[in-house]
């Protein structure tokens, strides 16, 4: 295994060099790693890029993909008042929101439970897809953009919390007044495949394709 | 060492950026000031003030504070004469009856085992760090701190909190409790303990406590 040769001179995995993901030491690998290797600081396992990233993230994508569809049309909670039983989705609650006047409030679950997870799938998709096609373009602001979705993710665990403590308070002895709805799976299950997706993606190989003279520092 | 175990030679002096692998000299840094990658613009280390006292404050300061917020009711509901209180494990609780177990381990994974369990490790490494005891699975222990970080969202909790709030307003009288401030003050002391943490100053003690076993090397060139 030659490393020199597939990777651009001033990336340290071009000289066999691995950043130790917990402890941020550099470690050279031995030549011949066909063993598992670790960090002589900290013992975390060393690699020079995360391990099948791409089609770890790819699996991960499209999984929370079709999630995505469930976790929007099923209703994720059900409220009853004075008799009549309503079955809302994320967005009939954010339009129930709006139209009840709370059109502040509307807007942040708006941003958390819509905006914000599929930001984040398309917005790791395109950079999945930029790293298969060897895009050499706007690589700061593509790595910008993975800080950024990285930060933004968990937000959409919103209506999730929103649910739980709704349906804990909202119940009178064996009269329930709010219960949870098959959505609420799906979109949990939604957060949790694109924190995994996102957290195998590996934002070094963004650069992997760049040659020395499309670098300007 | 095993067979099928190899460990890498640590190279001193330079660092990679852990998010673009872009090879450059490790600087020293002052307290208060910090190093950015040359390309992508990462933190690649920083040196805030306050050493490694003021974390582990926090840490303790947060220990007691979420344990407060886990005993106190986060809010209270009140309808025609009925007072219902709930804490968080009550919630996921009642989650669970209704037959959402899924929902119900995500809610307690991410706002109570999540938190407890890193600011308990962390509490754990930065006392035996503190007084300089070695602590024989510190690297392991501090990758879990490190993994679990993005499963611990007190942040979006407190916040649908007051979603939450807003909505039973209209519905009844809606009072947050004890357990929400408790929550509050650990959400802030969590975001302190990130601010103030000085990983470097961290491994030198892990080092010094350890003695220094790394096998030295010249920098590449």
């Amino acid at each position: 295994m030659n490393a020199s040769l597939t990777y651009p001179a001033r990336q340290a995995a071009s000289q066999n060099l691995a950043t130790c993901s917990t402890c941020g030491l550099l470690s050279r690998l031995p030549p011949n790693a066909s063993t598992r290797v670790f960090c002589p600081r900290c013992t975390t396992p060393l690699h020079l890029r995360k391990p099948n990233s791409i089609a770890r993230t790819w699996a991960l994508l499209l999984t929370a993909y079709l999630l995505y569809i469930p976790a929007n049309l099923l209703p994720v909670m059900d409220s009853t008042s004075l008799g009549i039983t309503q079955k809302d989705t994320i967005l009939s609650g954010v339009v129930y929101l709006w139209t009840t006047g709370d059109q502040l409030l509307a807007v942040i679950v708006f941003i958390a439970s819509i905006v914000v997870p599929l930001v984040k799938l398309l917005s790791l998709t395109i950079l999945v897809i930029s790293v298969q096609r060897r895009w050499r373009w706007q690589s700061v602001q593509r790595a910008k953009l993975f800080w950024l979705l990285d930060l933004v993710g968990k937000w959409s665990m919103l209506d999730i919390y929103v649910a739980t403590l709704l349906v804990a308070l909202v119940h009178f002895g064996t009269i329930k007044l709010a219960e949870a709805d098959n959505g609420a799976i799906a979109f949990g299950a939604v957060v949790v495949i694109t924190l995994f997706a996102a957290k195998s993606f590996d934002p070094r190989l963004m650069w992997d394709s760049s040659e020395p003279d499309d670098e300007t520092v | 060492m095993q067979e099928n175990m190899q460990s890498g030679a640590p190279v001193n002096h330079l660092i990679a950026c852990p998010d673009c692998d872009l090879l450059q000299h490790e600087t020293m840094l002052a307290p208060g000031e910090q190093s950015r990658c040359a390309r992508c613009d990462t933190v690649l280390g920083r040196r805030p003030y306050g050493g490694i006292d003021r974390p582990l404050a926090c840490t303790l300061a947060a220990v007691v504070s979420f344990a407060i917020a886990n005993t106190y009711p986060v809010m209270a509901l009140q309808l025609q004469g009925h007072r219902i209180e709930a804490t968080l494990i009550f919630a996921v609780e009642k989650m669970y009856q209704q037959g959402m177990p899924a929902v119900a381990l995500l809610v307690l994974f991410t706002s109570v085992l999540a938190p407890a369990l890193r600011l308990g490790t962390l509490a754990y490494l930065l006392i035996s760090l503190r007084f300089g005891y070695a602590v024989p699975s510190f690297g392991r222990l501090f990758r879990l701190v490190q993994e679990i970080a993005p499963w611990v969202m007190i942040e979006v909790l407190m916040l649908g909190a007051l979603v939450s709030l807003v909505k039973l307003g209209h519905v009844a009288t809606a009072t947050p409790g004890l357990g929400l401030w408790a929550l509050a003050a650990t959400m802030w002391l969590l975001a302190t303990i990130s601010d103030s943490m000085d990983e470097c100053d961290l491994w030198q003690r892990y080092e010094a406590a350890f003695g220094d076993t790394r096998v030295r090397m010249e920098p590449a060139r």
